[in-house]
């Protein structure tokens, strides 16, 4: 198999110095959120075709998918999805927002405590 | 079947505009394999290049217009060259925004073409083994040094370029710049990337019904998708596709086969020495969007050796993007460079300024028997877009070329 060799130099960067256009920080979150645009509109298609198909064989139509109303539990558990969702994708927002009660509180970086911890010793 | 309503030439098929599925290009016995995934990334690319180039490329010219050009003249005066143009622009956000994301839909077309053709190398290369093993029609020179202009950058962002392999017989650079182009092009090459090679070969039918090629010589024939066509109308010809690259000659072979074109040779050569073809040898020497490739001396070569192993009433055609003229403004030659400086194409600007007549009549030719021709990609149009028709502009990428040539 090529896998292992596909995994290693598929994303490989082409001879030549990369020109950036912006600050070479903005320009890296932009090439990742490229990237997961592209790979969002891979999984819709996948969506679509799984739809398409599944009409063409008559378990079910498109129009299903857009009449569909859930019931109470149905509607709980998507709801506490997009829950999980949303506190997983936005991590770091919930996590600065704690630093900021932290840091008065005196929030200490581990080196510090490292530091600390040695001269115990 | 469908659920949806149908009626009869009303469906969003008939006003849909813009690249066809990426279903509808043509395999051969050697094209990867594409699972649905990795179908609908290329989909999705030759969309965003499709949107780029219509719908965030025309803001750029805006921007031009509104701020950048009257701030450059208020500060530093008339721009006078496109140089000036393009390096004001490199400060403004639109021209930022809208480089930044073309050069990302490049990485990631490459990204994507790269891993498709690499989780399958071995398979390819066996495929293509098998079809070319032993075959006199398949020359290789692993002696041949590669010219500095093909291994400084590899070109438009294709990681190891056309002539590296990850194994010996590896094929995969070849099968990642065949089934990927289409994400760049948005299928304007046609069906078998032929459609530059199907204008060339018609444009010679139609003005030159009675030529009868013998012998027919493509430089820079990469995969061969530009002289397969040519092949396919010359049955008669012998043809010799030459490059540097034994990856794409390997596939290059191996892909003609089985489109069922048997009358094409592919040596590993460089064209700025064709030594080993006598005076007067060929009867067409051809070099399709190749030239933007190359560099001055070695450019300079080829035109001399293209002239010397043509025959009397030979003819040489270069097919390239247009040359930049006095009459096409600062701005669209800023535009065109682009590739250039962030693409690296690093001959393409030099190139497009080049006096090209001057340097063939240099080689030989009389310049009352220079040609200068305009032609799109054919294309089968049902499933795929007409250039002619598309209004428009990637600068640089339409598949609308110019052709330059003489005839001995």
């Amino acid at each position: 198999m090529s896998l292992p060799l596909a995994l290693d130099v598929a994303s490989a960067k082409p001879a030549g110095k990369r020109p950036y256009f912006m600050e070479q920080e903005v320009e890296r979150v932009l090439g990742i959120a490229m990237a997961a645009v592209q790979e969002l509109a891979v999984a819709r298609q996948r969506m679509d075709t799984l739809e398409r198909i599944l009409e063409a064989k008559g378990v079910m139509t498109r129009d299903e998918i857009n009449a569909f109303r859930p019931d109470a539990d149905q509607a709980a558990e998507r709801g506490l999805w997009m829950q999980e969702y949303l506190v997983r994708v936005l991590r770091n927002v919930q996590q600065e927002g704690e630093a900021i009660k932290a840091d008065a509180r005196g929030d200490i970086r581990s080196e510090e405590v490292a530091a600390e911890l040695s001269e115990d010793a | 079947m469908t659920a949806s309503p149908s009626i009869a030439n009303a469906g969003p098929a008939q006003t849909y505009d813009g690249p066809p599925d990426y279903q509808a290009v043509g395999r051969h016995a050697v094209f990867p394999e594409t699972d649905h995934d990795e179908v609908a990334r290329l989909n999705f690319l030759a969309q965003m290049n499709r949107h780029l180039s219509t719908r965030v490329m025309p803001f750029v010219k805006t921007a031009w217009e509104q701020r950048v050009e009257p701030n450059l003249v208020k500060t530093s005066g008339q721009p006078k060259s496109r140089h000036d143009v393009r390096k004001a622009l490199t400060a403004d956000p639109m021209f930022q925004t809208w480089s930044a994301l073309r050069r990302l839909t490049m990485e990631q077309r490459q990204q994507a073409g790269r891993w498709t053709a690499v989780r399958q190398a071995e398979s390819l290369a066996a495929k293509v083994r098998d079809l070319t093993e032993g075959d006199p029609r398949l020359q290789l020179n692993p002696d041949l040094p590669i010219p500095r202009y093909v291994s400084a950058v590899d070109h438009h962002c294709m990681p190891g370029s056309y002539h590296s392999e990850l194994f010996e017989g590896d094929v995969s650079v070849a099968a990642s710049y065949d089934h990927g182009i289409f994400a760049t092009t948005g299928g304007m090459l046609g069906r078998y990337l032929d459609g530059g090679g199907q204008a060339v070969a018609a444009w010679m039918k139609k003005t030159h019904p009675d030529f009868q090629p013998r012998r027919i010589l493509d430089i820079g024939c990469t995969l061969g998708h530009n002289i397969v066509p040519i092949a396919q109308a010359f049955p008669e010809a012998e043809v010799i596709a030459i490059d540097v690259g034994a990856p794409m000659l390997r596939y290059g072979l191996a892909r003609a086969k089985s489109l069922g074109v048997e009358n094409i040779t592919f040596v590993q050569a460089d064209g700025s020495d064709l030594s080993r073809w006598a005076d007067g040898h060929f009867d067409w020497v051809q070099t399709t969007m190749f030239l933007h490739e190359l560099s001055y001396a070695s450019m300079k070569a080829i035109f001399a050796e293209s002239h010397r192993v043509l025959a009397p009433d030979g003819f040489v055609l270069h097919v390239e993007q247009p040359q930049y003229t006095p009459d096409m403004s600062l701005f669209e030659q800023a535009m065109r460079d682009w590739d250039c400086f962030y693409n690296n194409e690093p001959f393409w600007s030099t190139l497009h300024e080049i006096d090209l007549d001057g340097w063939l009549v240099e080689a030989g030719f009389a310049r009352d028997r220079l040609l200068h021709v305009g032609v799109t990609a054919v294309v089968d149009r049902e499933l795929f877009p007409d250039a002619a028709d598309d209004d428009s502009e990637d600068f640089g990428r339409k598949a609308a070329w110019h052709v330059i040539g003489a005839r001995k």
